[in-house]
């Protein structure tokens, strides 16, 4: 087989435990759902500005992102597949398979989640569409591709809820600030030019990130 | 080790005298006194404590970084009691440049802390510095420890040339240096504002401070190997 297919069959075989179980698909739709519910009681009826809407928006995707996106790895470690998963894929086919997993994870987490802030948030306005689908897009691909190596090491590391957020939130936190930027001008109905530069930090933030893993996922792994 | 025991303390003490005894002058007349830069005035000797120390945060972070992949590399644990010893001492002097920066802000800005560019560059580099701790506090195998925190060192160490170089110039900001500052997007000394002088006086300050680092570096490295010899004995006895 050769390495594409190895990576799809790592996917594949995350994927189908997931529709199978569904653990990671409910909670997050769950804590979606609680968190922008404890945004509007905290609100009560207020109309927060677009400066608002969008950091909110990122804020219920990280915590949500950090609930369910260790699971990739911590999974593993739970029911013992570790070492089987070791024998039979390479490093790198493991991580490209679970960073794709944790990807397409991160697409239905922003989805969801712009589903309902359209519905909850009347001021939540996309007004430069095609501003706000690239920061979906590039932002959820930074935030799995940080997510997976964090989720590596944590899985690895005893202590599993409470360390996640901690040791994610420093690396995400670039991040986290560039997409919050394009998030208002594309509120704020810029111009697509207007959100390029933004656009150039998100590419190679990705890329450093997702070489960065890579190239470090081996020594994470193999232990 | 000796010599950069004692060049620390001569350099770091020569720089606080020099530093806070110099007089300001508006037209500077002889080498003995430093020119008043606009908007700053007697606040600019904080660039001598300052500015070291947070030159010093990242050269320890750094080394931190090389001592980790090293470990990884080698697998030896030498170089991970190298890579956590420099962590220690880069989380203190980023404590010591985060205290001295918020200082001269209240003095400058008005207010201790504003998120300004810089600022918030400082915060994150404490919050890895917490996360790395926290990460090594949770694992008790010493071989597992030191390649998890390894990698996790690496892999925020990738972010930091986003926050140090990349978002204070995108961002505008209130600090020397920032975008939308009037001497232009360079540090304070590379825009020609600093005399001569004070720019001597700088760059002893940078030296002392590295020296200091590596002084206090072999300290706790030995402190830390004896500490180890101990434990050793005490499992054999």
């Amino acid at each position: 087989m050769n390495v594409l297919a190895r990576t799809s069959a790592v996917l594949v075989k995350d994927l189908l435990s997931e529709i199978r179980t569904r653990y990671a698909l409910n909670a997050l739709l769950m804590f979606i759902i609680t968190a922008v519910a404890i945004i509007l009681f905290a609100l009560r009826g207020d109309t927060p500005g677009t400066v608002v809407l969008a950091g909110m928006f990122w804020v219920v995707v990280f915590f949500t992102g950090m609930s369910g996106l260790s699971r990739i790895f911590v999974s593993e470690e739970e029911r013992g597949t570790a070492l089987t998963l070791q024998l039979l894929a390479p490093p790198g086919v493991v991580y490209f398979g679970k960073l794709a997993f944790n990807v397409l994870l991160t697409l239905v987490l922003v989805a969801g989640v712009t589903a309902v802030y359209l519905v909850a948030f009347p001021g939540f306005i996309i007004q430069t569409p095609s501003i706000f689908f690239v920061t979906l897009l590039l932002g959820s691909l930074g935030l799995a591709s940080a997510a997976t190596i964090i989720a590596a090491i944590v899985a690895k590391a005893g202590s599993r809820g409470t360390l996640y957020p901690v040791l994610s939130f420093p690396v995400v936190v670039v991040l986290l600030m560039t997409v919050m930027n394009a998030t208002v001008k594309s509120l704020d109905g810029e111009e697509f030019s207007a959100a390029i530069v933004d656009f150039v930090v998100l590419i190679s933030y990705v890329m450093v990130m997702t070489a960065g893993s890579f190239l470090l996922f081996e020594f994470v792994w193999k232990d | 080790m000796t010599i950069v025991k004692y060049g620390s303390i001569v350099l770091i003490t020569l720089v606080i005298l020099a530093g806070l005894g110099i007089p300001l002058s508006p037209a500077p007349q002889s080498w003995l006194e430093f020119p008043v830069i606009p908007g700053l005035e007697d606040k600019a000797r904080n660039i001598f404590f300052h500015v070291p120390t947070a030159w010093t945060t990242v050269l320890a972070f750094i080394v931190s970084m090389v001592f980790g992949f090293r470990y990884l590399r080698t697998r030896n644990l030498e170089y991970d009691l190298k890579s956590v010893t420099s962590a220690g001492l880069g989380l203190l002097f980023c404590l010591l440049a985060t205290v001295t920066g918020a200082v001269w802000a209240k003095f400058n800005w008005g207010s201790f802390w504003n998120w300004d560019p810089r600022q918030t560059s400082i915060f994150i580099l404490l919050l890895i510095y917490g996360a790395y701790f926290a990460l090594r506090s949770a694992i008790e195998v010493s071989e597992k420890r030191a390649s998890l925190s390894a990698v996790y060192a690496i892999v925020a160490g990738l972010t930091v040339p986003f926050f140090i170089f990349i978002m204070p110039r995108m961002m505008s900001g209130l600090h020397p240096g920032a975008q939308g500052d009037s001497s232009g997007s360079g540090p304070l000394f590379e825009s020609g504002m600093m005399a001569g002088n004070m720019r001597v006086l700088f760059y002893t300050s940078l030296l002392g401070f590295n020296l200091l680092y590596v002084w206090l570096m072999d300290l706790r490295l030995r402190v830390a190997r004896i500490d180890s010899q101990i434990m050793d004995q005490g499992t054999e006895g």
